[in-house]
This record gives C-alpha cells, sequence and structure tokens, in this order.
C-alpha cells in the first residue's frame, strides 16, 4: 500500500504523541513525507501549566526528532484544547507560555483550537486564544466538536471567528467537517479537513463523495489517527479509494500533497516535502 | 451524471458495492432484533437513540442525494445558544437528548 509514484504525502493532522515508532515507520514506508500535529487533549486533564510546557517541549523537541529517522518532516500546532478549557485560570496560565513555543522553528499556527461541549467558558478562551493569533499573524487550525455537537460547535466558532476582523479565512482550517457543515465552511471562505475516523467521522467513501460533491478546491484529508482506535494510513486508504473511482492521479496529488502544501506554506517554516 | 467530478456511473456504484450494503442493512436490523428479543425493549422505544436511529431510517426511504446530510441534521443538537457549564458532562453520544420543536 503506498501513496503513490513518488509523490511525498502529507497528513496535516495526526498525534504521534500517542502512536509508536513503528508507526512512524508505517508512514514512511507508505510514501508520507510530512506530517502536522495539532496540540490535543491526551486522554486525560493535566493539572497545571507545567503539564503542558512538558507537552509542548514534545511536540517541538522529540516528535520532530523521532520522525526525522524516518524521513520525515514534523510540525506541529500549539494550544490549549477546548476540551481542557473549562478551567478559566489554567487557560490564562497555559495562554501566557504559548508565544514562547509559537516561536520554535516547527510550530506553524495555533491550533487545535475550538469548542468541544460548545460551553460559554470554551467560547471565551477560543475568542483569547484567536485574539493571541490574531495579534501574532498565526494560521490557525480548528477542531469542530464531535457527533451532535459539531453543527452547533462549528456555527458558534465561525462567528467568534468573523467577530475578529484581523482574521482572514483562507488563513484557518475547520477541521473534522462532515456533510452538514461543510457547505457552510466553504461559504464563509475557510477551507475545510475531512477526517477519516472509524465511527465517529468520515469514511474513505463518504469523504471521497464529499470531494466529488463540493469540489477540490481548499479542502484537505487527515487521519487525526491518536490514542483512540484509529488509523494513521488513513489517508492512504482514501488515496486508493478516488483510484478506484476512476479518479485521476494528478488529482489524488493535489487532495494528498499541493492542497495541504499550500495550506501551511503560508508559514513560511513549512518546508513542502 | 458522469462527470470528471463523478466518474463512475450509477450502476457501476451499484455493481460494485451492494453487497457491502446488504450486508450494512441486515447489521442494523439484527441490532434492532436484537434489541427487541432482550429484556426492557418497550422501554428502549422510548430512548432518544433509538428514536434517533429510527428517524434515520425513515430518511433512507426519501433518495434525494443529501441523505447522509439529512441524518446528520436531525442527529444535531438544534439550539443556539453556548451552554452554561461543561464541568463534569459526558462526551457526546450521537444524537441529540432534547426534544425537537
Ligand atoms: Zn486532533
Amino acid at each position: 500500500m503506498e501513496g503513490g509514484e513518488g509523490v511525498n504525502f502529507i497528513d496535516p493532522h495526526i498525534h504521534m504523541v500517542s502512536r509508536t515508532t513503528d508507526d512512524y515507520r508505517a508512514l514512511a514506508l507508505a510514501g508520507i513525507g510530512a506530517i502536522t500535529e495539532p496540540a490535543f487533549w491526551a486522554g486525560f486533564d493535566r493539572g497545571s501549566a507545567q503539564g503542558f510546557r512538558d507537552y509542548f517541549n514534545q511536540l517541538t523537541v522529540a516528535e520532530p526528532a523521532r520522525a526525522a529517522r524516518f524521513g520525515i518532516r514534523h510540525y506541529c500546532w500549539i494550544c490549549l484544547n477546548p476540551k481542557e478549557a473549562e478551567d478559566l485560570s489554567l487557560a490564562r496560565d497555559v495562554l501566557a507560555i504559548m508565544p514562547e513555543f509559537l516561536d520554535r522553528p516547527t510550530a506553524l499556527g495555533v491550533g487545535e483550537i475550538g469548542l468541544n461541549k460548545n460551553s460559554v467558558n470554551e467560547v471565551a478562551v477560543l475568542e483569547l486564544q484567536i485574539n493571541l493569533a490574531a495579534r501574532r499573524d498565526e494560521l490557525i487550525l480548528v477542531h469542530t466538536p464531535h457527533l451532535e455537537d459539531k453543527l452547533k460547535g462549528t456555527r458558534l466558532i465561525m462567528d467568534v471567528l468573523r467577530n475578529e476582523p484581523r482574521i482572514r479565512p483562507e488563513r484557518v482550517l475547520i477541521d473534522h467537517a462532515e456533510e452538514h457543515t461543510v457547505g457552510e465552511i466553504r461559504d464563509r471562505g475557510y477551507w475545510v479537513g475531512l477526517t477519516l475516523y472509524p465511527d465517529s467521522k468520515c469514511s474513505p467513501a463518504r469523504a471521497v463523495d464529499i470531494l466529488e460533491r463540493y469540489g477540490t478546491d481548499r479542502v484537505w484529508l487527515n487521519s487525526a489517527a491518536d490514542w483512540g482506535i484509529s488509523d494513521p494510513l488513513a489517508i492512504i486508504k482514501a488515496a486508493s479509494e478516488m483510484r478506484n473511482r476512476r479518479h485521476p492521479e494528478e488529482l489524488i496529488r493535489k487532495i494528498f500533497h499541493d492542497n495541504p502544501a499550500a495550506f501551511l506554506s503560508q508559514c513560511p517554516k513549512f518546508i513542502t516535502p | 451524471m458522469n462527470s470528471r467530478n463523478n466518474p463512475l456511473s450509477a450502476r457501476e456504484i451499484l455493481e460494485g458495492s451492494f453487497l457491502e450494503n446488504r450486508a450494512r442493512i441486515l447489521e442494523v436490523a439484527a441490532f434492532l432484533d436484537r434489541i427487541e428479543r432482550a429484556e426492557g425493549a418497550p422501554q428502549a422505544h422510548d430512548d432518544y437513540r433509538y428514536r434517533a436511529l429510527l428517524r434515520a431510517v425513515e430518511c433512507l426511504l426519501k433518495p434525494s442525494g443529501e441523505v447522509t446530510k439529512d441524518i446528520l441534521e436531525n442527529l444535531s443538537d438544534p439550539t443556539p445558544e453556548p451552554i452554561e457549564c461543561a464541568a463534569g458532562m459526558k462526551g457526546a453520544v450521537g444524537a441529540w437528548k432534547g426534544v425537537k420543536e
């Protein structure tokens, strides 16, 4: 199973801190040459800003080194994830250390910020992080809520983004979109992320359906593989679904290389594989 | 519409994926049968998740090219305002528990 014909594929959303070194080897063998890793909820709530400092060091030092052994370029995104945003004093402490890590050479922007349960405090912390991104002119990667909370959360997030006039939509990617949110995200000018994740998000077939239905501009596909039941080679399976449907190789290259490279290259730190 | 956007014909899609989708429908049917045979089936019929699944099955009978979107919207929280507090809340389950107007 391979990305195909010498093209270096990009998985722009994968949580390698939760994966084994064996997975890095599998990514390299499958033709994935670059990955970006958003800061996320590690499966448990961290007790202090020091816990986040350690995590941001892991994202900016340990993982790039682990990836480099296999010739994979590893980039990351820095933020306080929405699931840990209910505690406003912890949020302020974490926000205070973010600039130091956003300055690191492989940090591409602020993410994955967004909402989890669509609460008042989550919205307040989202506003603070969008403000930080606007002040520093950072790219933004947005996490949208799960399942029944997604549609409402996606709309709330886009309203917060629209209220910050310094944010340009073409520098924001809204991830984990599905059939009921893709249209509104595109209409407002943001990039769309489709996540290939068992049960709770898109299958390869549904993701390719969405490409056929809504077009292939300003969209990327990712695995979001993490500590849950998930698949670090999901983008390769989606490429194979496109081939099975007789989509041309140049379109496959566009989805898994050119599009993510175009969005990410808006940050000069990103080097296209 | 056999365009570049959608290279396969409807007939090819049907032939290529019929068996796999037949199997999926049977899995849903077996799931509903299993609930019927189990203790507490009448109460399960009133569960918001059970009712959401039956509404989804009804959507399947109206092919429009947007059935997936319709089902996802049907399962979604329709309220526009943020909730007061998320502390101690369980994660999302896949269907909205409230009552739609
Ligand atoms: Zn993620």
